[in-house]
């Protein structure tokens, strides 16, 4: 589903991506852990098409086609959801305008009819139980004033109102309470289906007990420098990262 | 290149078969003389005057405008009103075609008690109730658009309620602009005066459709007494090479509460200056602006809230977004006189800049008299927001609609403080067909 090869990819001349290799089939969920500062979000933004970001060499294909040449919202059509780890506040648009907006901007791309106002509203009240979101929100700006769960957990829920097919979380986990975590992860959970893929970065092990992944990452100065099954995130959150980079200079 | 004629000239011309037209008017001979004279005294004004800093006067002085206007109202125009007015205010409105009252479009479902007519006739029927608000001090009001108004005033809307009186309903005030045989100037003068506790919704609205140069020179003369309530919205919509100048004053007794909306979208230069003076204890003024330009137009707002007694609060946001390149200006003016303790005033000015060439000259001015007062001000001028447009994208929004629904909204927050629905609708619209029609 995605592959990304030799990817560097620079902000204002500094380099932050020195060679990504990362290749994610459908049905897989795979972590990306790594110290701050290592590139993770860099990657996510990258994936999602922020052009503040310079890719200066490498490719990235996604279902076979150059996401680099894509511009953000064609990669949303196809599929590609980013859940940002700081949410941007948006004063004046009605989170529910915009999901109908993003949601129908979508359907259009998939050659279905756009949905009316009635048909959206039963659609979501679906959805908001899933990730038990409060209605209060929705009525309110995107994220303007949101507490940080609030802002991570609205992330999740126009994830689950837009039914990616690649979702790249983030570190949504950061600054949730155990309940809302789980809440969260049960969320990822329920939209998981056998031709859906995620990424999940995060700093935590804890995560990845309710979100299982099939392949654990470390990033480490923009490369990825050692990959793992599950028990790779047990071994981090036990010794910490320094042996990984040890591991890495000695080799 | 020929040698413009003396604009003054010009207007005193006009003045002299001005005069003949309206020999009943006795009592008013001398006030409109002394206009004249005022006028006359000022000289057109220059950039070289503060005021017109930025908008600069001259170049309307060089436009031979024609007073004489056709009185005849077409099928054409009925229709253009239908299609361009706010609707749902059809029942009570007062409709100006090229500066003259039209009778047959105008329609008031009020009860007699509340006096609503053309400027016209109330001159002639009691001049003194006229004469009696325009003569009050205005002040930042001696000027010489306002004089040469004053000269020529005979069209806008006469209206007063009495004490104790409410209306739901809001007054409806049409001055479309349709005539393209030659450029013309007309010089609308409303009138408006709210007894005590009384409440009302008044809304005036300038409709451009000639495409020829017009210019309106419109004055309106505010009064709301002890415990009136106003909401006063202003929407100038000229067509794109129409000038407009206006001057509203705004006269406020014991706790009354005015909120006024100025929104300008329309005309190559729009000049509005808004003033109210606090005349006495415990009342509350709020303006709220929003101006929308593109190409080369200019949009220029002047304020001034003139805080004279104790305990008065006034709040001020007025927001532009300017496109192509175009030029706005926002002057704030804020007294506030040695007897006005406890006064708290609130400015704020933003700008949205959607064009690398387009500019915004914004200037505070806060003079205070007074030691135990609240006075803040602040002024933004900037581009949207690249995370925001970048957030939007991330969900499959397009760019343009990223772009438009971030300039929305930056413009529904003067929309949506607006109480009368059917405005809110009618801008709205407005707002996004000039977001649309920029593609
Ligand atoms: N706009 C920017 N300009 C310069 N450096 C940046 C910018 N954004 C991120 N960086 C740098 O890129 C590196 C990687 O950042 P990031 O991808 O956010 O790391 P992570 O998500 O792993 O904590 C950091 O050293 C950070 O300081
Ligand atoms: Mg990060």
């Amino acid at each position: 589903m995605l592959e990304i090869k030799n990817l560097h990819a620079s902000i204002n001349g500094n380099k932050i991506l020195n060679g990504i290799n990362l290749s994610v089939r459908a049905g897989e969920i795979h972590a990306i852990m790594g110290p701050n500062g290592s590139g993770k979000s860099t990657l996510a933004h990258v994936l999602a098409g922020r052009e503040v970001y310079n890719v200066t060499d490498g490719e990235i294909l996604y279902n076979g086609k150059n996401l680099i040449e894509m511009p953000p919202e064609e990669r949303a059509r196809e599929g590609i959801f980013l859940a940002f780890q700081y949410p941007v506040e948006i004063p004046g648009v009605s989170n529910t305008y915009f999901l109908k907006a993003a949601l129908n901007a979508i359907r259009k791309h998939q050659n279905l009819e756009p949905m009316d106002a009635v048909e959206f509203l039963s659609y979501i009240k679906k959805k908001m139980k899933l990730v038990e979101i409060d209605r209060d929100l929705l009525n309110r700006p995107v994220n303007e004033g949101f507490s940080g769960g609030e802002k991570k957990r609205n992330e999740i829920f126009q994830m689950a109102v837009l039914e990616p097919k690649l979702a790249i979380l983030d570190e949504t986990d950061s600054g949730l309470d155990i309940d809302a975590l789980r809440i969260v992860a049960d969320g990822v959970n329920k939209l998981r289906k056998p031709d859906n893929a995620a990424i999940v970065v995060t700093h935590y092990q804890r995560l990845l007990n309710y979100i299982v992944p099939d392949v654990v990452h470390v990033l480490w100065d923009g490369r990825i420098v050692k990959s793992g099954g599950k028990e790779l995130a047990l071994k981090l959150e036990d010794q910490g990262y320094d042996w990984v980079k040890d591991d890495t200079k000695n080799k | 290149m020929p040698q413009a004629s003396d604009p003054i000239a010009n207007y005193l011309e006009h003045f002299s078969k001005f005069e003949k037209e309206i020999s009943g008017e006795s009592e008013i001979r001398k006030f409109r003389q002394d206009a004249v004279e005022e006028f006359k005294s000022f000289g057109f004004p220059t950039n070289k005057n503060e005021e017109w800093r930025f908008t600069n006067p001259s170049q309307i002085s060089k436009i031979h405008f024609n007073h004489q206007l056709q009185k005849q109202i077409s099928g054409e125009v009925k229709k253009q009103i239908d299609e361009l007015a706010i609707k749902k205010f059809a029942q009570n409105r007062l409709v100006f075609v090229n500066g003259i009252f039209s009778n047959e479009s105008s329609n008031t479902q009020f009860s007699p008690a509340i006096k609503i007519s053309p400027v016209s006739e109330t001159l002639h029927q009691s001049p003194e109730s006229v004469i009696e608000i325009v003569k009050r001090p205005m002040i930042e009001g001696r000027n010489f658009f306002t004089s040469l108004n004053t000269a020529f005033m005979r069209n806008g809307a006469f209206i007063s309620i009495p004490d104790n009186t409410t209306i739901t309903d809001p007054i409806y005030l049409i001055f479309i602009a349709s005539d393209d045989t030659t450029p013309f100037v007309m010089h609308p003068r409303n009138i408006i005066s709210l007894g005590r506790n009384s409440e009302a919704s008044i809304v005036e609205h300038y409709i451009g459709v000639s495409k020829n140069v017009y210019f309106t020179n419109v004055v309106s003369n505010i009064i709301l007494n002890q415990g009136a309530k106003l909401e006063h919205t202003k929407i100038q919509t000229e067509s794109v090479n129409a000038i407009h100048i206006g001057s509203t004053y705004f006269h406020q007794f014991e706790s009354s509460k005015l909120h006024q909306n100025t929104i300008m979208i329309g005309g190559a230069i729009g000049r509005n200056n808004l003033i109210s003076t606090l005349n006495s204890k415990n009342i509350e003024c709020t303006f709220n602006g929003l101006s929308l330009s593109e190409g080369e137009q200019l949009l220029d707002n002047h304020t001034t809230i003139d805080h004279v007694m104790p305990n008065c609060e006034s709040h001020e946001l007025y927001k532009a977004i300017l496109n192509g390149k175009s030029r706005g200006v926002f002057n704030g003016k804020i007294f506030v006189r040695k007897d006005a303790q406890k006064t708290d005033a609130k400015q704020t000015n933003r700008t949205l800049l959607l064009s690398d060439e387009a500019t915004m000259d914004t200037k505070p001015q806060l003079e205070i008299f007074a030691d135990d007062v609240k006075c803040t001000h602040g002024a933004t001028i900037g581009y949207l927001d690249a995370d925001a447009i970048f957030y939007l994208r991330s969900r499959g929004i397009s760019e343009n609609a990223a772009r438009d629904m971030l300039t929305h909204a930056f413009a529904n927050d003067i929309i949506g403080r607006i109480s009368a629905e059917p405005v809110r609708e009618y801008l709205n619209k407005i707002v996004h067909d000039k977001l649309n029609q920029r593609r």
